[in-house]
């Protein structure tokens, strides 16, 4: 128990180490809340100016800005890593390698929770959606979603941080794997919208409970080897 | 030698279902001919699947052992896989238009997951391409793959859902075909042709891999030699 208890607090170390260093340098959150913005707006422009069917559109549009902004988001965050080998470093502390990855997937997603409010909130006002009306699951929806594009966001981000391509296959390998996490946050948000009328909410939001199992699950057993090498 | 006659026997097997599921097999009743592009659909989908878990287990042995073959094996089903998966979508396309009235179903739960099977090994093939040091490329393919692996059933089991939830008609689905019901003929030649399949898919992937191992001990044979003409520079000075 204390071993894990140990981990904990080291990744918690971790993440606010990055927490620390995004405060003073400021350079992910706000240009990647700046890049959703920007995404959202472009999806106005590209099926408006009808104002029902950008409403029918909003959920899909919420997860697909909320996953292109992830990319950019887990992206930021090892990139902090890159500079003076910082990577290697913490890599040679006598500290698990899940702990590094616990470490960079608790960044990442709170990164995520405060976008995925931020832009649950600018969805509700540039696409007419009553987001208060269905507020908790929404928000249920938002963390669940939030811990599977950091999991699997960081799990990527470790792979790809040193190769040549690195922007072009971040994405390449991260948004295939995310489609059912898609899937499922884009069904919930819709149902929580029109109030689940058809009683289907907890069952996609169980879909993204196993998904975000099964990816915290896969990233932590993997994540090491990239340390090694 | 042995993999010369095991090529032959696979060209011979898949002409032969080829020739059977086109001329020897009547039509079915409800889709006509169209229904004969099944046999090497299913065929290649089988494989498809089958190289992505050989590709996976492959991952998982090269982090266990570290021995280099393995990850060879990993890339030869890998490719040899996409190139199935790519037929096996292109098939389905081709079965969907006169069957379904589109190329493209979006509720068909196996024609969306293997388009995103393509998508997630492409992306594993290019990562491997951008890595030359050939130990870290096992690792960093090693572990892809296996995540990929992980991500294919949550992907089939979520767009099931995804139509399941809406009660939506299914649409003649494919597995029609092994239903108990249908003639034993049509069984008979989908086993047949899932059989040639598998012939020619292991001699591919046995010919991918010998070119593997071929690049890796020519890369090591220029490396050597690399080394050495370094060393007789330094002697001759």
């Amino acid at each position: 128990m204390t071993g894990l208890r140990r981990e904990a607090s080291l990744a918690l170390a971790i993440a606010r180490k990055d927490a620390l260093a995004e405060l003073r340098g400021r350079s992910a959150a706000v240009s990647t809340l700046f890049f959703a913005a920007v995404v959202l707006l472009l999806f106005g422009f590209a099926l408006g100016p009808d104002t029902q069917r950008l409403a029918d559109a909003a959920p899909g549009l919420l997860w697909l800005a909320l996953v292109f902004a992830g990319v950019l988001a887990v992206d930021r965050l090892h990139l902090l890593e890159t500079d003076d080998g910082a990577l290697e470093q913490l890599a040679l502390y006598p500290i698990t390698r899940r702990a590094i990855y616990a470490g960079k997937a608790i960044g990442g997603f709170v990164v995520m929770l405060v976008l995925g409010v931020v832009v649950l909130g600018a969805v509700g006002i540039l696409f007419a959606v009553d987001v208060a009306a269905a507020l908790l699951p929404l928000l249920v929806t938002v963390v669940l979603g939030a811990v599977g594009i950091a999991a699997v966001g960081t799990f990527y981000a470790g792979v790809t941080v040193r190769l040549r391509a690195r922007e072009v296959m971040l994405p390449l390998l991260m948004l295939p794997v995310l489609a059912p996490l898609l899937l499922g946050a884009v069904k919930a948000t819709s149902a929580a919208l029109a109030g689940d009328p058809f009683g289907e909410l907890g069952a996609w939001l169980q879909l993204l409970v196993a998904f975000d199992v099964i990816m915290v699950v896969a990233g932590a057993a993997t994540y090491g080897y990239l340390l090694e090498d | 030698m042995k993999t010369r006659i095991l090529g032959i026997v696979a060209l011979v097997a898949v002409a032969a279902m080829v020739l059977i599921a086109l001329f020897v097999v009547p039509a079915d009743l409800n889709q006509g001919d169209a229904q004969r592009i099944m046999y090497p659909h299913v065929a290649s989908a089988w494989l498809a699947y089958l190289s992505f878990g050989v590709t996976a287990l492959a991952g998982i042995g090269w982090l266990w052992k570290r021995d280099i073959r393995f990850d060879a094996v990993a890339l030869a089903a890998a490719e040899i896989g996409v190139v199935f998966t790519a037929f096996a979508i292109w098939g389905g396309m081709m079965w969907g238009d006169p069957v379904w009235g589109v190329m493209w179903q979006w509720e068909d739960p196996r024609l969306t997951t293997t388009a995103l099977l393509l998508a997630l090994y492409v992306g594993y093939l290019l990562l491997r391409r951008l890595t030359d040091d050939p130990e870290r490329r096992a690792t960093r393919a090693a572990i892809v793959g296996i995540v990929a692996a992980v991500d294919i059933p949550i992907v089939h089991f979520s767009v099931e859902w995804w139509r399941g939830l809406h009660q939506t008609a299914t649409i003649g689905s494919p597995d029609r075909v092994l239903n108990p019901a249908a003639p034993m003929v049509f069984v008979g030649t989908l086993i047949g042709m899932v059989g040639a399949f598998t012939l020619a898919w292991a001699y591919l992937i046995i010919r991918r891999y010998q070119l593997a191992r071929l690049d890796v001990e020519r890369d090591e044979a220029a490396r050597i030699e690399r080394l050495m003409s370094a060393r007789t520079a330094e002697v001759a000075r």
